[in-house]
């Protein structure tokens, strides 16, 4: 979807504000918040596609006017409403009306065994890649509702592949519910002045994971 | 912005919101009593992301690269699996892709589309990394916001941006600062940055080491 999400390339947002000696949490609630998103994540209900896809249908102005663990807390919600684990009355109210019965719940000894595995993208399908390495090729001009991974600035532009990573889920169909749809992924790799004009560096690039799905031959 | 940490708001400008705190709480109540999480777990998760997993490991994957070859030749051909042998694994770091410094090209790590990190080696991001300044800017002004972030490129340097768009997760190998050869690989670590493992900083020598 074209949400403000997207914002590689834009102007405006304002200065980049480090913070010297940064915690990892600021606020209590953000750490819970955090924990209750990875754990809730874990319950099977939904996939890491979908609940990224959860945050960028916050609306525009909020998703700007929100801070980070925020977006999590709403993103999270929609996702418990979507699927049905809780009801919105339940979330206005904070009063159960019955048990959930999730595919899986994380506990509390299965938590370092379940961060060290992961949840790999990558998938063991044999699917031919459709470009090599050196290969010129095209971002195509998408513009679904749905959730894409394909960034507004690359669209129409010329590139050429960097490396091939393999088969992996096309995240654009697994967000959706539409299934994995296996195919190559790989870091196409875009000059500065093809993205951004003649004002640019003529040495730079920015490199992007891209899917077969994405791109044609240029 | 060290002084909103005193405050109960969230960090946003213009949005306190104040009854954050109290909905993450109900919510959390929620959850627990339907049974869809258990606190326990809760507290696990933080405790492994605020005191185990940080960026210290990602500089002892450096600091390992700087002295011995062998190994950094691994990291930049099969950076998972040479991570992997330090112990480091798992979620937002399944497919780990290593990207090296050298005097003429400067590799710099962004994830325009949301937050994507690679969290075995480099924790959670900092704020800045998830805000849209850095995100909306990195790729179109890469020098414009290295030079915000204290580091000015000459121009005979490639700047290459990686926008983290998929599942791979980046981690920036710095170069190895000059006179550090009689440093054991330890004191190595404790120069890197995790900045300079996104790719917004140099590692500079003990003498003049500003840390982050």
């Amino acid at each position: 979807m074209n949400g403000v999400h997207d914002m590689g390339g834009m102007h405006g947002m304002g200065p980049i504000a480090r913070e010297a000696r940064e915690p990892v949490f600021h606020h209590e609630w953000e750490r819970r918040a955090f924990a209750l998103t990875v754990a809730a994540g874990f319950s099977g209900e939904w996939n890491i596609d979908m609940a990224r896809h959860a945050r960028e249908r916050i609306p525009p102005a909020r998703y700007l006017a929100s801070s980070y663990y925020e977006k999590w807390l709403l993103g999270l919600e929609l996702l418990l409403l979507e699927t049905g684990l809780v009801t919105r009355d339940e979330i206005e109210t904070g009063r159960r009306h019955g048990m959930a019965s999730p595919k899986r719940v994380l506990k509390a000894a299965d938590v370092g065994k379940v961060l060290l595995k992961g949840g790999p993208a990558r998938l063991p399908d044999s699917v031919p890649p459709r470009f090599k390495p050196g290969d010129r090729v095209v971002a195509r001009n998408l513009n679904p509702v749905g959730h894409t991974r394909l960034p507004r600035y690359v669209r129409g532009k010329r590139g050429a592949i960097d490396r091939d990573y393999g088969v992996f889920i096309f995240p654009d169909t697994h967000a959706m519910g539409q299934g994995k749809k296996p195919q190559h992924l790989y870091s196409v790799r875009f000059a500065a002045r093809e993205l951004w004009g003649p004002e640019a560096s003529p040495r730079d690039a920015v490199y992007v994971d891209l899917w077969d799905d994405h791109l044609d031959p240029a | 912005m060290s002084d909103h940490h005193d405050h109960d708001h969230a960090g946003a400008p213009g949005s306190p919101l104040p009854e954050t705190d109290l909905r993450v709480r109900a919510l959390e109540s929620l959850l627990v009593e339907k049974g869809l999480v258990d606190p326990a777990a809760l507290d696990a998760l933080i405790d492994t992301y605020e005191t185990k997993v940080g960026p210290r490991n990602g500089a002892r994957v450096v600091a390992r690269a700087w002295v011995d070859p062998a190994y950094k030749a691994r990291l930049l051909e099969d950076a998972s699996s040479a991570i992997a042998e330090l112990g480091y694994m798992g979620r937002q770091g399944e497919d780990m892709v290593v990207l090296e410094n050298t005097p003429k090209v400067h590799n710099l790590v962004v994830c325009t589309l949301c937050s994507c990190y690679p969290w075995p080696v480099l924790g959670l991001p900092p704020v800045w990394y998830k805000s849209a300044p850095y995100r909306s800017r990195a790729v179109l002004d890469p020098r414009g916001v290295l030079r915000e972030c204290g580091l000015e490129l000459p121009q005979d340097v490639e700047v290459r941006v990686w926008d983290s768009t998929s599942e791979v997760r980046y981690l920036v190998l710095p170069e190895r600062p000059e006179e550090t050869e009689g440093l054991s690989e330890e004191a190595l670590a404790q120069l890197v940055t995790r900045d300079s493992m996104i790719g917004v900083a140099t590692v500079t020598p003990p003498t003049r080491g500003s840390r982050r």
